[in-house]
């Protein structure tokens, strides 16, 4: 594959994102002498280790074309499934993982199965199972926090040292895993099938490509991200949190959008989710630094996801 | 309307505004309010109190809040960025007061000192201090206020709670029953107590909207009611328009809890009989206190403060203390 570079020429809107991580990255560094430090930018790291892994299957569906509505509240789920496992019924904490993590896999199959075998819209039926995730939830952990976890839970969250930096290792998965996907999208057939399917599912299942069964795989994996994020969750906060996972689906689709992976379906760097989650975390960080309001992150960002999708759309428009 | 051209200028001067003060003052201590969100007027009012004593004690403030309520991530992010940034104290309004419990320790670990503002963690020696009203005692008034109004009618009780769970929802609402004469946990349950004499429980969520289709809801199964009792003022509100809208707003007396100034208009204009005035403000200034007290001499706050609360009523009734909606008025929060 020395030759892919042809293949997955990268648009020029696809600098966008970089520059604007880099942009404000200069910009809080200028304002206070705290935020180039290694502690500082492991920490950002920490915060975004949860909605970055969400967004790694956020990305892949909207690749197809398709959108998770459900990601943040399954991974709710997730999250209280294996605390609970761990504490209440004294399963062995690897047991209560993966019981957490088939949890979120199996809502994976369902919004799969429902998007291919019934040809619903991934917009519903990720609506409905957001609903349903909630509820179980709720219903499960009777909206109380689960505390006094097993360490082995909150693994995830402790830190091992860079010279001076304490870096989590939570986060070192998180990058592990942005790695791995970008690998499978950009070197093997599934991944190049799933840009296929984005851009013209018709026209992939004519050429004899498993349409079906590659949906149907990319929500799976999905289902199998949010588990692991659900871990991740519960080691950052250090307890199983009913409330979790409220306004991931929505950061996860920014942060998908900011990267330059198109909403149509088709077009996108999965590398570029990590930028996306990354100018979010910086913003939050730099500008508590500086004292101010967070409030201005949330103007920022709803600034650069319309200039996100705006050079999307512009780039679409030149290609014809 | 603003212009988008403004609000980028206005954003660009209070950044500049900003960086500016940061840089010339790095001895000040630093200080951090980490609220459940940036725009409840009672959080945005215990902001402003925040900020005006910090200024005044030469301190630096940083103010940071989940992105809703119940988000105890958001929080826990907003204090590791105010660690970074050198803040040694932290105050909180916990929105989940267990889930927080681990990242107010980590805080504590690296010698910050964490005070609870407005609700405890659960513990509540979790944190190093707590500064707050008294629920219960908040319910209590009330509670006593209207046994006395309803002038020995047979009471049948509307109760619009928080939510599931939340210890400030169970605190007033089992004082409120308590000060009724009603059997109540006491003041430390979680759980809300039943009795005959509450004809309908619904859960409002504070919030205007939610509490009015509750109580619309409550009147379809108990078309009855005479008393209702609320967990703040916008369900107070809520509910006085579902009992509007079926014709039955002058036999129902509502009480409440909270004493924003909205809320003592509405006492005043006789929709809500009496409520329990609290006071941010206070909080948050004792709060930047204790800060700059621990940067200057070490010394940190410690136990249960309590802030205060006072019984505001519309028309005052016999054997029951109360002050009346102008001096209510003087100490409310929120746009006067």
């Amino acid at each position: 594959m020395a030759n892919s570079s042809a293949t997955h020429r990268i648009p020029w809107h696809a600098l966008g994102p970089w520059l604007a991580l880099l942009g404000a990255c200069i910009f809080f560094a200028t304002q206070s002498d705290r935020f180039l430090t290694g502690e500082n930018l492991s920490l950002i790291l920490q915060q975004v280790m949860v909605v970055g892994v969400i967004a790694i299957g956020q990305t892949l569906i909207i690749l197809t074309a398709g959108i998770d509505l459900s990601c943040g509240m399954v991974m709710a789920l997730g999250g209280i499934v294996m605390s609970k496992f761990a504490t209440e019924l004294g399963l062995p904490v690897p047991v209560a993982i993966l019981c957490g993590v088939a949890v979120t896999t199996l809502f994976g199959l369902v919004n799969g199965l429902l998007v291919t075998r019934i040809k619903l819209p991934p917009f519903i039926v990720t609506l409905g199972t957001l609903n349903i995730a909630f509820a179980i939830t709720q219903l499960y952990s009777s909206s109380q926090t689960i505390t006094d976890l097993p360490a082995g839970l909150t693994g995830l969250g402790t830190t091992f040292s860079i010279g001076s930096t304490a870096v989590a290792w939570g986060a070192v998965l998180m990058l592990v895993l942005y790695l791995l996907a970008w690998f499978v999208l950009r070197e093997t057939a599934a991944g190049r099938h799933i840009y296929a399917v984005g851009n013209n599912a018709e026209a992939t299942r004519l050429v004899g490509i498993p349409t079906q069964r590659v949906l149907l795989g990319v929500y799976v994996a999905a289902g199998v991200l949010y588990g692991i994020a659900s871990l991740l969750s519960v080691a950052r906060t250090g307890v199983g949190d009913p409330n979790a996972g409220q306004t991931e689906n929505l950061d996860a689709i920014t942060a998908v959008v900011l990267g330059g992976t198109s909403l149509f379906g088709g077009r996108g760097i999965v590398l570029g989710s990590l930028i996306g989650v990354l100018i979010v975390g910086v913003f939050r960080n730099g500008l508590t630094l500086m004292g101010v309001s967070s409030i201005y992150q949330v103007l920022v960002t709803g600034v650069l996801v319309i200039l996100a999708v705006t050079a999307d759309q512009l780039s679409r428009k030149g290609a014809r | 309307m603003l212009s988008s051209r403004s609000i980028l200028a206005m954003a660009a001067a209070s950044l500049i505004a900003v960086s500016t003060t940061a840089a010339l003052a790095a001895d000040q201590p630093v200080i951090g309010l980490v609220t459940k969100t940036e725009t409840n007027p009672f959080f945005v009012k215990m902001k402003e109190g925040a900020q005006e004593e910090a200024k005044k004690l030469g301190a630096k403030l940083l103010s940071g809040a989940g992105k809703a309520d119940g988000d105890n991530a958001g929080q826990i992010t907003a204090m590791e960025n105010m660690i970074a940034a050198g803040a040694k104290t932290i105050l909180i309004t916990p929105s989940d007061a267990k889930a927080i419990v681990p990242a107010i320790k980590k805080a504590r670990d690296r010698g910050v000192m964490v005070i609870a503002l407005d609700s405890p963690a659960d513990p509540p020696d979790a944190t190093d201090a707590l500064f707050a009203t008294n629920n219960y005692t908040a319910g209590v008034l009330i509670g006593e206020y209207a046994k006395a109004a309803m002038a020995g009618k047979p009471a049948k009780i509307v109760a619009l709670d928080l939510l599931p769970g939340h210890p400030v929802g169970a605190q007033r609402h089992n004082g409120f029953m308590k000060g009724f004469g009603l059997p109540a946990n006491d003041a430390k349950s979680n759980e809300l107590s039943k009795a005959p004499e509450i004809v309908c429980m619904a859960d409002s969520y504070g919030d205007q909207a939610k509490a009015q289709t509750a109580m619309e809801n409550c009147l379809q199964r108990a078309p009855e009611v005479n008393l209702v009792y609320t967990i703040n003022e916008p369900a107070a509100a809520g509910a006085y328009n579902a009992l509007k809208r079926a014709g039955k707003e002058k036999g129902v007396l509502i009480v409440s809890v909270d004493g924003g100034c909205q809320g003592i208009k509405d006492t005043n204009a006789g929709i809500i009989a009496a409520t329990s005035q609290q006071y941010p403000l206070k909080m948050a200034a004792m709060g930047v206190a204790a800060g700059v007290e621990f940067a200057k001499t070490g010394k940190k706050a410690s136990g249960y403060v309590d802030t205060g609360v006072t019984l505001i009523a519309g028309k005052s009734v016999p054997g029951v203390e109360s002050k009346d909606t102008k001096t209510g008025a003087e100490l409310c929060w929120g746009k006067k």
